[in-house]
């Protein structure tokens, strides 16, 4: 096996020096009735040529662009991806290395997540960003649990425009803890109502997200002078990164913790992960911030150098006390994120998300044309709501067999959004597309 | 001595992202605008974020010097105890970079995912034959993720039978991950001492158990590198008590095909894929936690599963008593590539030749080195084995002298000041894709650094002295924190 | 490390089994980390306090401390009200190694029972205590 380097001789060498006779004799003090008496049952090796035949078949039987026209985003976004940000990526110096405990031999990753806690908070308005977390869902999850610790409350509110999924997840943490979950209902025009918040009183948090399922922009200015005037603590979340390119960014709009993933920033879709839990903050709370932090300081010389810091906060030191038991980030894909933004660049990413907007808002546009109903009438980025007519999901069928994929139903997430899909247009998608996915839904 | 392998190359300096770059330089071929402008309303318009504006040769630069300031399993051995620093094999790269596997979108109806999920159902069956046990998991993205939702299965075991417990056991050895996951799920981490020997006796945990403890979680084999002889008998401690036992399976690597943790008691325990199956660490993640169960415990992993038929896979979420998601999607697919294709190309005899290779290596360092650091149990170990500073206290020089000065020496340090009951800990954990000449070497560095501590212990106070930057000042990194520029 | 010769630990204090020290003043008692604490915990990081008007019980936790890689919690030393907290130690933790006794107090307290101040350690009994477990 060629990632096996002993030699047989080698093998013989070794277990003189460790006064054995055999390999097996290596594991004699493990009692016998642990030991497994069968072989595994797995497939027998495959050569290296032989796997690349069998995962390159895996592979084929996926449909992804461009052979199909996916019209779907829902959390996961189609961007191009520049060579140079996978190509930088695969430097093994930076894949092989581990979490940098040891920050002499470790300054690349050290200093390259440090640039991207800066470029993250840029990118959200705010004072302070960790170096990421496993994904959107569960920086979630962890910034409502920080609203918890910092308030010393007991209950949490999130709007049910926040991504389905991201909501489950935040149930899946919290069913354990005893803290209660309340969801704000949603209105006509596609916001966050937030009306019930007058009902509620001792709230941790608030979170709402922003665009939002509906790929409708709240107001959160208003948003965050509500929650503000119920004294808890004002928590923006959003599954397109890309949108702050062009929107208000969530921390000029008094956000006090912004969440979300950051997958549209240089990661491939990969079936939903790896992806990119960003997490920012104010400076007050930095010591309540879950996950690693990487720091500025000197070396013994006075030559300036980077390491993990506020580590008291983390499990390794703080134990059961701990912020969370967070291990670690998704470091890679942040770097990817930050190798992504740097390539992008400030007036880059204004262009890219601007167009996003202007592909997204032709779509819209053809579609009213058509005579189809827009479903929610507040500005959008680049997914918005359609309401086709009773019936389409034979015809949403019938396209799939076309290759195309005209949206994710909501009817599965929202029971009562029958014959509504959300679509979504990123600046991959040509104009031609477009049109002759307007045409084949007319038909 | 021979030469050292650690010299002083052409390091380059390089500033900060926002220290380069001038205004309307752009590192990305913008796409062409097909569609008029539509103009969005003032009120939601913002001015864009403060980045630099690079270009491409900028940002290919900025970032190769970066990597160079780094070291890689790729650059030489890297003996971080704990943590499997193996051969990430490239072929493993190169699948998981198929066009099919990374453009997929997560939310497709499964007939146009066919690839993915019978690779992930394939994988899944995979684990659990290694394991021993029934059912599995992958979603959860990281280790102490997969311990998350390990431990909330058991949360939830215990509630759906109408008798929440408050407490869970926990070794002194453990990882500091364990104590804190149990808080997450709301148990009291009470802990357990091992004994002289370095493990878990059946009477410590006798003591301890009652009814009104969720479980015991364990990390086997423990974080000394030791098996814990007594996992069956504790098991039937807890089973007799109504407990469950959680695994730490952060070091399978040392035991596949060799011990099946679900033949000796174990209920739940959830893997690295990025230790045992050679997926890389990239610079701390992203991994892969996959949760493995017992049938019992099968209707609370999260949800969806993935389920055949006739050779056709699906999603699905009918599972009413699963303690609901984890994550957003699937969990890091492209991480779980790597693994089965790790897992197919060694096929059932080379991985368990991997773990025999791990624990020959392992042990081979400790017989070699014990005359010259303290052993902290001297007993035949796994796939790691822990010494401490002791024989050097009289010279004044500490566990991270001696780590510090392994850099010098061309090696990445070994685990250091854990686990906590060995004071000073150094925790070596070679992997079985060293060879016997790259051991010999860093068996070699260890030596002299202990001669070096007698003869010249300053040589070791101000290592390193040939990487990228000296000691850093991590007093005034957490006084006065700066995390952003 | 200090020796446990070179331990500074004044006469008019007393002393806690954790290592906090506790001095009357008029009827307020004011409260610090000793000598040997800041010293085995080395560079402090932060320290994070109450609010004043908090009370506690004797024994309860009222702070952390933090070196790089240690977390401490401590303990009243006697039960009562935080009329005052030392708000330097927030810009500047590295009071508390500079100067355990004088600008490196924690809070004043005004104690519910003064009678607690008679359970704890001289600073003769602290330095036996040590000797012991040496």
């Amino acid at each position: 096996m060629r990632y096996l380097p002993h030699t047989s001789e080698d093998i013989d060498l070794m277990l003189q020096a460790v006064e054995a006779d055999h390999l097996d004799d290596l594991f004699s003090t493990i009692p016998d009735d642990c030991l497994s008496k069968d072989d595994l049952a797995l497939p027998e090796a495959l050569t290296e040529w032989e796997l690349d035949s069998h995962m390159a078949a895996l592979s084929d039987a996926m449909a992804v662009s461009p052979d199909y026209k996916i019209f779907m985003g829902a959390g996961s976004y189609e961007h191009y991806i520049p060579a140079s940000v996978s190509y930088l990526l695969g430097r093994s110096e930076f894949v092989t290395s581990y979490t940098p405990y040891q920050p002499e031999v470790s300054q690349g990753t050290l200093q390259a997540i440090y640039e991207y806690q800066t470029l993250a908070a840029r990118l959200l308005g705010m004072e302070v960003a960790t170096a990421s977390h496993y994904d959107g869902a569960t920086a979630l999850a962890e910034s409502l649990l920080m609203a918890v610790r910092i308030s010393k409350k007991r209950k949490v509110a999130v709007s049910s425009l926040i991504h389905p999924f991201y909501r489950k997840v935040v149930r899946t943490y919290f069913e354990p803890t005893g803290y209660e979950v309340i969801e704000l209902p949603y209105l006509k025009n596609g916001f966050t109502d937030l009306a019930g918040l007058d009902e509620l009183n001792d709230l941790a948090a608030v979170a709402v997200q922003s665009p939002n399922f509906f790929g409708c922009i709240e107001n959160l200015k208003k948003i965050g002078e509500k929650i503000h005037n119920k004294d808890a603590l004002f928590i923006t979340c959003f599954t397109e990164a890309l949108s702050y390119g062009l929107l208000k960014n969530p921390g000029s709009q008094d956000a006090d913790i912004v969440c979300g993933e950051g997958q549209s920033l240089g990661i491939p879709r990969s079936f939903g992960g790896p992806a990119l839990g960003m997490l920012a903050g104010r400076k007050k709370h930095m010591r309540s911030l879950p996950g690693r932090l990487v720091g500025k300081t000197k070396d013994l010389d006075g030559k300036r150098g980077f390491v993990l810091t506020l580590a008291t906060r983390e499990q390794h030191i703080r134990r059961e006390k701990a912020t969370s038991n967070i291990c670690t980030n998704n470091s890679l894909c942040a770097l990817a994120a930050a190798i992504y933004m740097a390539s992008v660049g400030g007036t880059g990413i204004k262009k890219l998300a601007q167009l996003n907007h202007d592909k997204a808002e032709y779509l819209k546009q053809e579609l009213k044309k058509a005579g189809f109903t827009i479903s929610f009438e507040s500005p959008t980025f680049n997914e918005f709501v359609v309401e086709f007519p009773a019936g389409f999901d034979s015809v949403y069928d019938c396209l799939l067999n076309k290759k195309i994929v005209a949206g994710l139903p909501l009817a599965e997430y929202y029971p009562e959004l029958v014959n509504h899909y959300l679509l979504c247009v990123t600046e991959t998608m040509s104009k031609n597309d477009m049109d002759s996915f307007v045409s084949e839904v007319k038909s | 001595m021979k030469e050292n392998v650690g010299a002083t190359g052409l390091i380059l300096n390089e500033p900060l992202l926002w220290e380069k770059g001038r205004k309307g330089r752009c590192g990305f071929s913008l796409p062409r605008r097909d569609v008029e402008s539509f103009p969005i309303d003032n009120e939601l318009a913002g001015e864009g974020p403060d980045f630099p504006d690079l270009s491409e040769v900028d940002v290919v630069r900025h970032y190769t010097r970066l990597s160079q300031w780094n070291f890689g399993v790729d650059t030489g051995m890297y003996p971080l105890g704990s943590c499997t620093m193996k051969y990430s094999p490239k072929t493993n790269e190169k699948q998981a970079g198929l066009s099919g596997f990374t453009g997929a979108h997560p939310l497709l109806p499964s007939d146009l995912s066919q690839g993915t999920l019978r690779m992930m159902f394939e994988l899944e069956q995979y684990l659990a034959e290694i394991t021993g046990m029934d059912a599995v998991t992958l979603q959860p993205a990281a280790g102490a993720h997969g311990e998350l939702t390990g431990m909330l299965t058991i949360h939830a075991y215990h509630k759906n039978r109408g008798a929440q417990r408050s407490k869970i056991l926990v070794p002194d050895t453990a990882h500091g991950t364990n104590p804190a996951t149990a808080t997450l799920c709301n148990y009291r981490s009470i802990q357990v001492k091992s004994n002289e020997q370095g493990i878990l006796s059946t009477e410590s945990v006798a003591d301890v158990m009652d009814e009104e403890t969720a479980g015991i979680m364990l990390t086997n084999p423990n974080t000394l590198g030791l098996f814990e002889d007594n996992t069956k008998e504790i098991a039937e401690i807890i089973h007799s008590k109504g407990g469950l036992v959680y695994c730490d399976g952060a070091n399978l690597n040392a035991v596949m095909g060799i011990v099946k943790m679900g033949e000796i008691g174990v209920d739940v325990m959830h893997l690295n894929l990025h230790k045992t199956f050679s997926t890389p660490h990239g610079g701390g993640g992203p991994g892969s936690g996959p949760v493995c169960v017992k049938k019992h415990l099968e209707p609370f992993l999260p949800v969806p599963r993935i389920v055949e038929e006739k050779g056709n896979y699906s999603l699905s979420d009918n599972y009413p008593e699963s303690i609901g998601k984890v994550q957003a999607f699937h969990g890091n697919v492209g991480v779980m590539i790597k693994a089965y294709s790790y897992i197919r190309s060694m096929g059932p005899k080379d991985l368990k030749m991997a773990s025999r290779l791990a624990v020959l290596n392992a042990n081979y360092i400790k017989e070699s080195l014990k005359g010259t650091l303290h052993l902290a149990y001297d007993r035949p170990c796994m796939h790691e084995c822990v010494f401490s500073d002791d024989k050097q206290k009289d010279d004044h020089v500490t566990t991270l002298d001696m780590a510090k000065r392994l850099m010098d020496y061309g090696f990445h340090p070994p685990t250091v000041y854990f686990p906590l009951v060995v004071h000073g800990a150094i925790m070596v954990e070679p992997t079985e894709t060293e060879s016997k000449e790259d051991i010999d070497k860093f068996i070699e560095a260890f030596k002299s650094i202990a001669d070096e501590a007698k003869e010249a212990p300053d040589l070791l106070h101000n290592a390193p002295g040939k990487c990228k930057v000296r000691r850093l000042d991590e007093v005034s990194a957490a006084r006065k924190p700066c995390l952003t520029g | 490390m200090k020796e446990i010769s070179e331990l500074n630990l004044p006469e008019d204090l007393r002393y806690t089994e954790d290592h906090e020290w506790a001095r009357l003043e008029e009827d307020k008692v004011r409260v610090g980390l000793d000598d040997y604490a800041q010293d085995q915990l080395g560079d402090i990081v932060f320290v994070e306090l109450p609010q004043a008007g908090d009370t506690f019980k004797k024994g309860e936790v009222f702070a952390t401390v933090e070196s790089v890689k240690a977390v401490s919690e401590c303990y009243m030393p006697v039960g009562g009200k935080i009329v005052s907290v030392n708000n330097d130690l927030e810009e500047s933790p590295e009071l508390v190694n500079k100067s355990p006794y004088g600008d490196g107090w924690f809070v004043v307290i005004n104690p519910s029972d003064p009678s607690e101040m008679d359970t704890l350690m001289t600073n003769e009994a602290c330095l036996e205590k040590l000797k012991g477990t040496e």
